[in-house]
């Protein structure tokens, strides 16, 4: 339960040395150890087991094949009494206080263990929500992404159809000035050679009409001193 | 004696037959990089076990001050023979 505080205010500490946590074992990875840990695997629920508080269960399955439930018990009392009788533990001021202080710290412990696990728990359970909630957003971003993008892609297939009625809309426009272009031709053309036919009628026109002319004027002429004296 | 040959140098304490343990002791690391080495992987280990849990108890730190009390008595121990109540045990 203690350990729950530590790691909730253990962002504060620094990492290297210090004996606080950080949530996020992470960042402790990155700067220390060379390895890659991606991803990070999560924490263990539990620690350690730990009897009484301050001894580890490995010491009682250690003693438990040879001496049974009550081995590391009976060899907890021998072992205080013997350091007890043989003075190497030695009764003094020191002891007095040892023992209010204990008492105080598991009066404490006990009786205002739990809450205060909660709320460390809620704490933590806090951060975990907060950095999920990101978590989902940058991941409902990246898929929001992804389908813009895949829109895209559909709308780019529409393109050519674009591009195609473009090009047809180019072709047309190419054809009528062909044809335009093409009716101009024929039209000066048509002009050139209608000038050029009516020139040839005019030309035999005159020649007609002059040779009519000269042709009357010579029958005039030569009537004139002949067909007068016979009249 | 089924035991897959594991290199002396690799084995963890725990594992070191008793016949072993002057060879095993040759293959530790004794310079100053090798004893950091080791505080330090000694420190993760307890730290990974007992602190970087999701629901720790009291028994990481709890232990962790026990074994300084321990520690600090051992070390007072010369200051504190003279307040023995007997003289000969």
């Amino acid at each position: 339960m203690l350990s729950r505080l530590v790691l909730v205010s253990g962002h504060t500490l620094k990492n290297s040395g210090s004996f606080g946590a950080c949530l996020v074992q992470a960042s402790r990875s990155f700067h220390q150890s060379s390895q890659s840990l991606a991803p990070v695997p999560p924490l263990p629920e539990k620690g350690g087991k730990v009897r009484h508080g301050i001894f580890p269960e490995e010491l009682f399955t250690l003693l438990y094949p040879k001496t049974g439930v009550t081995g590391p018990y009976m060899l907890g009392t021998g072992l205080l009494l013997y350091m007890l009788s043989k003075e190497i533990y030695v009764i003094n001021h020191e002891t007095f206080a040892a023992a209010s202080i204990g008492a105080v710290v598991i009066y404490g412990v006990k009786k205002f263990g739990p809450s205060v696990a909660t709320f460390a728990d809620k704490i933590n359970e806090d951060k975990v929500a907060k950095a999920q909630e990101v978590k989902d957003q940058a991941m409902a971003s990246l898929a929001q992404g992804i389908e813009d993008e895949k829109k895209e892609q559909w709308r780019v297939e529409g393109r050519h159809m674009l591009f195609d009625a473009k090009r047809n809309n180019v072709a047309m426009l190419l054809e009528t000035n062909y044809r335009e272009r093409l009716h101009m031709v024929t039209n000066e053309v048509k002009k050139r050679l209608d000038y050029q036919v009516e020139l040839q009628n005019l030309h035999r026109r005159m020649e007609q009409e002059h040779m009519v002319n000269w042709v009357e004027q010579s029958v005039i002429k030569s009537i004139t001193p002949q067909q007068v004296q016979r009249i | 004696m089924a035991d897959k040959p594991v290199a002396l140098a690799q084995k963890r304490l725990m594992d070191v037959k008793l016949g072993q343990l002057p060879s095993w002791f040759g293959t530790r690391d004794f310079t100053p990089n090798g004893l950091l080495g080791s505080v330090r992987g000694g420190y993760e280990r307890y730290y990974n076990k007992y602190i970087n849990v999701k629901k720790g108890g009291i028994g990481g730190v709890a232990m962790f001050l026990a074994g300084y009390i321990a520690l600090s008595y051992l070390w007072e121990y010369d200051h504190i023979k003279h307040d023995r109540w007997r003289k000969y045990h």
